[in-house]
């Protein structure tokens, strides 16, 4: 775990891409490899499940630092970051560091003392976790935390991790991404495996590292010629590839979650497909000829139970852009005019639950933005734009462009504001923003992103002096200053005060030329709620 | 004896200001720092080492000198300065009268400093102490251990210059001071930190030698120290390749290093920590205390609930994210 501190203080300690690889390959190197497999495992953003609520480690956290709770909240609203504050106030507490042992391997103390933990009460749980705060120093203590918390997040991407690793292990980062998709599970045996020269993926089931395109900034002339580019949708629903291999069927989300039990009306037209084949694609409710909103999906995504009554209600159906192999051939290295052929030829007339993205065919840029103009009607978020003599490459890159229509807008007063976390955790950066309804605001949405630094240190002073009253690290402002606020869907929610839901919500300007009055209200975001299909 | 006024703490009766936020007829300061010795008031009186260093700040105003340990009588009381251990010549007021002893810390720290004198408790019955990092996230390591550090940050960034940003008025010279017990490397210093420099040099306080940056074009490998003022000017143009860090108290936080966007933070304070502020209050045996600065609202509430008589007072500044 020491070794693996240092790594996770190291990374901290750079901006440089060149340094940061060049600590985790050391790391990689050094740790033996079930703790090598671990740091992997964080290191490719992947996280253990909550195993202690925070306010748990929070109470016994001041138990153990002998700090009284109003004092803790105090320093939580200072710091910003619960493993962090624990770790401090145990660290002065005592004063020196523990007594020189060596704290635990990350994987020994990951398997044998975290995981259990699981199946244990909250008294077994209490018990272990002070034992560890005596044994651990302030590092150690933090990353703890996190993992006690599920929420170890390491500075650095998944990408950046697994070129380290493939340069440690003279593999191709292509090679080891793919070895790393799906169901990874860390241990000395699979680490082992990612290493290995040329050999052959036992595992049937893993999909192709996703593509992912890149917002495309300027206008799409500067693409060139029109001809060159295939132009679909872009569909909102969840991002999916659909493997049909070794008689099974596997739809794995981007998130890399395995999610074939959450769509049962899908089985049967996938069962249809060839042996070897694997899609890349989209999961839509989709009725009528047409695909609901992603609000009526996300109900079905949240059910525990998928009964008759909302499987007729929100029936999905998997939307294709693409065909990464067939005949357990891999073709992701065939132009895109190739395998979109032969993903026409594959699926054409099959179902309705399993077809082809349509090609958007407008002749000119200037026809194919009058079309796009028109996306919200139609239920998706824009256009894509992929040049037809492209391969299909894994992670972002810039080549495919996703064209999105405007956001909508709104503007809000800020009514909360509360610390943020990571480098903004001194810095009053997760804003509540409210609209007027009947004469007073109601809080509509959180955002945490959008402002400069100058405006971030601006707003922390302003707070600072208007704060009206504190919650805890909640600090309620005076409602003065307008903020133009930018986000993706809209829909009703029963879950929230304000009987909305907003997605994506962030904030586009500071509207220093507005008063609170000029704010929108509720009813105006109402009516951008589009009825239901 | 000592209570706020519109100038900050007054004591009435000896007729002086202690550390006061604007003009007066007479000033008692505790240290050197801008926001404790302000210009425009008609006397002062601190310790031969502060006076050093205000001198040239303070004009032509004329400035009583009182050394460590001597006592004054001034109007009804008796006053006296002792070390601090927060800078060269930083102070504790002891004013003793009919009110019985009470002492006011100014800024202070208990960690060893090879540039002034170490903190000397006093006995007294009101203790009016710094608050700054009146937290108990805030525990300082040994101040030999983070020169270590630094020292191998420095070693470590090989051809990069590596430029340490840190208060120019008192801490610079702190870490020069602690640089030269285990290394004989020249440094570079910009001109703020080189002007104090030389004042605790004429003093006798050993520093790590410096050179000035002048007309320099070649930094690889080099240290340097700088005020975080430089930071983002032209003046940065002329380190080609550079490893920044910065050194202050407030850096045990990690997002407090993280937003400013330095590579390495190092964490060393020239005021009190919790377990610090404490023990000292501790040891005063004072029946009173009276918190001002930073978090004062936090030790003042921590300190009822331990039984201790205590209250904030002075107005309330924003932490100082480089003073310290």
């Amino acid at each position: 775990m020491r070794r693996f501190a240092l790594l996770y203080d190291a990374l901290d300690a750079t901006t440089s891409t060149n340094a940061k690889v060049s600590a985790m390959q050391v790391y990689f190197a050094e740790a033996p490899a079930a703790d090598a497999a671990w740091g992997l495992f964080f290191l490719t953003g992947r996280r253990l499940k909550r195993l202690v609520a925070p306010r748990l480690l929070a109470a016994w956290g001041c138990a153990f630092a002998q700090v009284p709770d109003w004092l803790a909240s105090e320093c939580f609203g200072l710091a910003g970051d619960l493993a962090e504050t624990v770790a401090l106030l145990i660290d002065t507490q005592r004063g020196t560091r523990p007594a020189a042992q060596e704290p635990p391997l990350l994987s020994n103390l990951i398997g044998e003392q975290l995981l259990p933990l699981r199946e244990a009460s909250e008294d077994e749980k209490r018990a272990a976790v002070l034992a560890l705060f005596a044994a651990l120093d302030r590092r150690e203590l933090y990353l703890l935390g996190k993992l006690l918390t599920g929420e170890l997040r390491v500075g650095v991407s998944s990408t950046l991790a697994i070129r380290a690793l493939a340069q440690h292990a003279s593999l191709s980062p292509a090679t080891v991404a793919h070895r790393l998709m799906g169901a990874w599970e860390p241990s000395a045996q699979s680490f082992a495996a990612l290493l290995q020269q040329g050999a052959a993926d036992a595992d049937v089931s893993r999909p192709y590292p996703f593509f992912l395109a890149s917002p495309l900034e300027q206008e799409p002339e500067s693409l060139g010629e029109r001809a060159d580019w295939l132009a679909e949708w872009k569909w909102d629903g969840i991002r999916a590839q659909l493997i049909r291999r070794s008689g099974g069927a596997y739809l794995w989300s981007r998130g890399e979650e395995l999610i074939t039990d959450r769509f049962p009306d899908l089985s049967s037209a996938w069962a249809a497909l060839p042996e070897g084949t694997v899609l890349d694609g989209e999961v839509l409710a989709y009725q009528d000829g047409a695909p609901m909103p992603f609000a009526v999906l996300q109900r079905r995504i949240g059910r525990q139970k998928l009964s008759a009554k909302i499987l007729a209600e929100a029936p999905a159906a998997f939307m294709a852009y693409d065909l990464l192999e067939l005949e357990g051939r891999d073709l992701r290295e065939e132009p895109l005019r190739e395998r979109r052929a032969r993903l026409l030829a594959l699926l054409t007339g099959r179902s309705e639950r399993l077809s082809v993205s349509p090609e958007v065919t407008a002749p000119s840029w200037a026809e194919l933005r009058a079309l796009r103009s028109g996306s919200r009607e139609r239920g998706v978020e824009g256009l894509m734009l992929k040049r037809w003599t492209s391969p299909y490459q894994g992670g972002r890159r810039r080549g495919d462009w996703k064209w999105k229509i405007d956001p909508y807008a709104v503007d809000a007063v800020l009514v909360y504001a509360q610390p943020g976390s990571g480098r903004r955790a001194t810095l009053l950066t997760d804003l509540t923003f409210a609209v007027w309804s009947a004469g007073e605001l109601l809080p509509v949405a959180k955002a945490y992103s959008g402002l400069t630094d100058e405006e971030i240190d601006r707003l922390d002073r302003w707070i600072r002096q208007n704060t009206l009253e504190r919650f805890g690290p909640v600090r309620a402002v005076k409602p003065e200053l307008v903020f133009e606020l930018h986000f993706e869907g809209i829909a009703a929610s029963a879950r929230h005060k304000s009987g909305i839901a907003v997605r994506f919500p962030r904030i586009a300007r500071w509207r220093d030329d507005k008063k609170p009055a000029d704010a929108d209200t509720l009813e105006s975001l109402q009516a951008l709620i589009r009825a239901p299909r | 004896m000592i209570a706020e006024s519109a100038q900050g703490l007054y004591c009435a009766g000896g007729a002086f200001h202690l550390d006061p936020a604007g003009p007066v007829e007479r000033a008692v300061l505790t240290h050197a720092h801008g926001d404790h010795a302000r210009p425009g008031s008609s006397s002062y009186l601190c310790t031969p080492q502060t006076a050093a260093l205000i001198r040239r700040r303070l004009g032509d105003a004329p400035i009583e000198t009182l050394a460590y340990g001597e006592r004054r009588r001034i109007g009804e009381v008796t006053v006296s300065f002792h070390p601090a251990g927060h800078m060269l010549g930083s102070a504790q007021v002891r004013v003793e009268g009919a009110q019985g002893v009470w002492v006011l810390s100014g800024d202070y720290k208990r960690e060893p400093d090879p540039t002034c004198a170490p903190f000397e408790p006093l006995r007294c019955d009101v203790f009016i102490t710094e608050a700054t990092y009146a937290l108990p996230l805030f525990r300082w390591d040994p101040p030999a251990a983070v020169a270590r550090d630094i020292l191998a940050w420095w070693e470590g960034n090989g051809g990069k210059a590596s430029l340490l940003f840190c208060y120019a008025f008192g801490k610079a010279q702190r870490l020069l001071a602690e640089l030269r017990l285990l290394t004989d490397r020249p440094a570079f210093a910009h001109g703020a930190v080189e002007a104090v420099s030389e004042v605790y040099r004429a003093a006798g306080v050993p520093l790590l030698p410096t050179k000035i940056i002048g007309e320099e074009k070649k930094f690889a490998g080099a240290l340097v120290l700088a005020p975080l003022t430089a930071r983002g000017t032209p003046w940065m143009k002329r380190f080609r390749s550079f490893e920044s860090g910065f050194a202050s108290g407030l850096l045990r936080i990690r997002g407090a290093r993280r937003r400013r966007g330095f590579d390495r933070g190092f964490v060393i304070s020239d005021h009190a920590d919790w377990p610090s502020l404490l023990s000292t209050i501790r040891e005063t045996g004072a029946a009173r205390v009276l918190a001002t600065h930073g978090h004062r609202e936090a030790l003042v509430r921590y300190l009822r609930e331990s039984g201790v008589d205590a209250a904030p007072i002075g107005a309330l500044q924003p932490l100082d994210e480089e003073g310290d």
